[in-house]
């Protein structure tokens, strides 16, 4: 590359070719890092506009469904992804400053903790498996009912005698009440597994991230001039955070204290 | 001047992108843009064709009103493989990703695109997803449309729906990962003196465009995924027998595909202004209107998707208000033609192959446009709605303005991307070819439509047997005018004259290098001091001496 007329006396070994100083390389990765999140929202943005509108069609199948999840569950988790997103944050401080020991240290905490969170959101999905919510006909048939013992009752029928009593309905309208509502139900469980489920695939793919990074902490000089690639991983995995943090009373909390 | 540029033969550079290494590992693990570009060219011009080949078919069979050709069912396939390949596989990388590729990390005077590992990855992924719909067609083809509207497409064919979605889906990422370069690289590796106001306007385009791949894409992402969820697992999203809402899918898949005609013709317009300027020898007139009405369309782009729904059921109120930001984007649209056509006006106009596909781009484009006004108005759509009225305005604004706008501008920089020139007559009257049976293939669907010849029929009743006649004969020559070009380019790359540096004596950063262009661009990184299409100045340089 000795064409360029404008050489840096020190050439840094992480400069890319195209680029022409360290610092219009790390202002064109952390943009380029925020244009890609961009798109991550906008495809989250889709499934949530989506969800919404049928939140507020089948209100009372989704209040149904919300509240038979677990939400001790789901607040745990909260924490456990805020924990994480503070020691990504001092990941990127440790690596800012040079130190290549704390930054890994923290890069394997925060790996700790998002497999904790994906551990936790397995259990919630057992127990969905075991309760029959899942929807479609793969892992068996959907059913309202709850089979498992000491779980929720059939939360259709619930709903449905609630509307009876509020709207003095005929028993046999509230049985076609009761049938439509698990239907609609199975609606807001597949929205539940589908935004979870996009949700936990970015935590795969921050976790596989990770791994890449601790490797790179290592191998890369990286210390006050350059530490980009950490600075992105820690964009990524905040967004992933954050998605987090609108999923979490979007699915579980709506109307609970209503509903019970 | 001239004198002198004739006596000097012009000679190919000693050392290029081209002949910078050998061997199938330098091109399939390149990370220059150059070389990416030309794997895109070769992936999307067999694409071309194979959509052109689903096109022939169909007109072959409606020679006849009763369609001797197909089963009805086959003839559906048909129009949707023509669809899908010719949309996502063919219109939408055209001139972002080998135009584009190709010419604007040059013409903003930078050694690459911001991430070449991703600009390769983003050719793997299209080629994973090109893999997938051509499995898709072969293993039964798809026949519910390209628009792939449910139930239907969820729960009732029995066709490849899932694996051409998946298809579509990878098509979408690789597009993603280039607008995401090209917004990064017109950000932040801008040549010295370049402001934004001294861009070239084909950079301005692709800016546009890019945003809307940026932001729309997921969007059609996750409708592809929510669509792939209800066939495989009978989940009711969309399918109204399972409580879902089969208008919601509507408005998420146009959400993205509205907007997605603007990726396609914005580029388009880009190519146009170079062209026109260039062969125009004068300054384009209003440059900042011509560069803010790209970013305008893009932006009104995301407000109208719902005209394509006027019939499907939406309030009446929410139809008036879409009618009325359809209409809003003609002004972009028509501040653009206006400009074109006052940058010609007392122009030095040459008429060069690439300004015959300009004139052709605005003279089509201006039609395609105004009936889609039209067809935003709410009382005549209800009459066109799925006729071929909408068939022949899409193909005006698709064929006739952005492969008239790709095929220029492949013509207008093929000096460039391979130093040699390609033969001047026949490339003039391949144009001609090209002009004369695009408009007798599609003018006739015009009339045809407003007669009331409905869509995706593979039957029609026999009075309107004269005009396909007339359409399918018009196809056979717009083939020609396709197969002509790949022919005297492929020829050009042997027995091409060398084209020189700059064979048009066109400004802009792109013909200061050498062609083909070194590996890095430039040899020394250029500064920019003038504005763009400083046409006339030159001129005057010229004649004094």
């Amino acid at each position: 590359m000795s064409h360029s007329p404008t050489t840096i006396p020190e050439h840094h070994p992480a400069l890319v070719h195209q680029f022409d100083s360290m610092e219009q390389q790390r202002e064109a990765s952390t943009f380029g890092m925020w244009v890609f999140l961009l798109t991550e929202i906008m495809m989250f943005g889709g499934l949530f506009a989506a969800y919404l509108i049928y939140r507020i069609k089948y209100y009372d199948a989704f209040v149904a469904g919300s509240t038979s999840i677990d939400v001790t569950w789901g607040f745990v988790n909260t924490l456990v992804l805020i924990g994480s997103s503070l020691t990504m944050a001092l990941a990127v401080s440790a690596a800012q400053r040079g130190a290549r020991r704390g930054a890994q240290l923290f890069i394997v905490l925060t790996m700790i903790l998002g497999t904790v969170f994906l551990g936790i959101k397995g259990i919630e999905y057992h127990q969905k498996y075991v309760e029959h919510h899942i929807p479609g006909g793969i892992f068996g048939r959907f059913d309202a009912v709850s089979n498992y013992p000491g779980q929720e009752p059939n939360i259709a029928e619930e709903v449905a005698k609630e509307k009876e009593r509020v709207e003095k309905l005929s028993p046999e309208a509230a049985e076609q009440a009761s049938k439509q509502i698990a239907k609609q139900t199975e609606i807001f469980f597949c929205f539940y597994f589908a935004m979870t489920g996009l949700h936990a695939l970015h935590m795969i793919i921050g976790l596989i991230l990770m791994t890449w990074l601790l490797v790179q902490v290592q191998r890369l000089n990286i210390g006050p001039e350059y530490y980009t690639p950490v600075e992105l991983s820690g964009l990524y995995w905040h967004f992933v955070d954050i998605v987090w943090i609108y999923l979490f009373p979007l699915l579980y909390l709506i109307n609970r204290t209503h509903a019970k | 001047m001239s004198t002198a540029a004739q006596t000097v033969k012009p000679v190919m550079p000693a050392r290029h992108y081209l002949n910078d290494n050998y061997g199938i590992r330098s091109w399939l693990l390149t990370k220059d843009h150059k070389r990416i570009a030309v794997l895109y060219l070769f992936s999307i011009t067999f694409f071309f064709f194979i959509g052109g080949i689903f096109a022939s078919l169909i007109r072959l069979h409606l020679l006849t009103p009763n369609g001797e050709l197909f089963q009805a069912d086959t003839y559906n396939k048909m129009f949707t493989m023509h669809g899908v390949n010719m949309i996502f596989f063919f219109l939408i990388p055209s001139v972002p990703a080998v135009l584009g590729n190709f010419i604007i990390p040059i013409m903003v005077g930078a050694k690459d695109l911001a991430f070449p590992k991703i600009n390769l990855m983003s050719w793997y992924i299209f080629m994973v997803g090109a893999f997938f719909s051509l499995y898709a067609m072969v293993s039964g083809g798809v026949d519910t449309g390209w628009t792939f509207y449910t139930p239907l497409s969820s729960g009732f064919v029995h066709t490849n729906v899932i694996v051409m979605a998946v298809g579509i889906l990878f098509a979408g990422f690789s597009s993603i990962f280039t607008g995401l370069n090209f917004i990064v690289t017109v950000h932040r590796m801008r040549a010295p003196g370049l402001t934004w106001g001294r861009l070239p306007l084909m950079v301005w385009a692709n800016y546009a465009a890019s945003l809307i791949m940026i932001l729309g894409t997921p969007v059609l992402a996750i409708t592809l995924i929510l669509l792939a969820l209800e066939r495989g697992f009978h989940i009711g999203i969309f399918d109204p027998k399972l409580g879902g809402d089969p208008v919601l899918f509507q408005h998420m898949f146009w959400f993205y595909s509205h907007p997605a005609v603007y990726i396609m013709i914005l580029p388009g317009m880009g190519v146009i202004s170079e062209i026109v300027t260039c062969f125009s020898r004068k300054r384009v007139f209003g440059y900042a209107f011509v560069a803010f009405s790209s970013i305008a369309i893009a932006v009104f782009g995301f407000v109208v998707w719902a005209h394509h729904m006027f019939v499907a059921g939406i309030s009446v109120y929410s139809a008036m208000v879409f009618s009325l930001l359809s209409y809003a984007v003609a002004i972009p649209s028509a501040v653009k033609v206006f400009n074109w056509t006052a940058t010609m006006y007392k122009g030095s106009v040459k008429l060069d192959t690439p300004m015959l596909y300009a004139l052709g781009f605005i003279g089509l484009f201006t039609i395609g446009g105004l009936t889609g006004l039209f067809l935003a108005a709410l009382g005549l759509d209800v009459h066109i709605h799925d006729t071929y009225f909408v068939i022949a305005h899409f193909h005006y604004v698709m064929v006739g303005g952005m492969v008239m706008a790709y095929l220029g501008g492949l013509h207008f920089w093929w000096p460039k991307m391979t130093g040699k020139l390609y033969p001047e007559p026949v490339a003039k009257l391949a144009a001609l070819i090209t002009f004369i049976g695009f408009n007798l293939t599609f003018f006739p669907q015009f009339i045809l439509g407003y007669m009331g010849m409905p869509r995706r029929y593979a039957m029609y009743s026999p009075e309107f047997q004269v005009l396909n006649v007339l359409s399918s004969a018009g196809a056979s020559i717009l083939a020609v005018g396709f197969i002509l070009p790949a022919l005297y380019f492929t020829w050009s790359l042997k027995y091409g004259e060398v084209a020189g540096d700059n064979p048009y004596k066109a400004t802009g950063l792109e013909w200061q290098t050498t062609s083909p262009p070194p590996t890095h661009n430039f040899d020394v990184t250029p500064v920019v001091t003038e504005d763009p299409y400083h046409y006339g100045a030159e001129e005057e340089v010229t004649v004094v001496p």
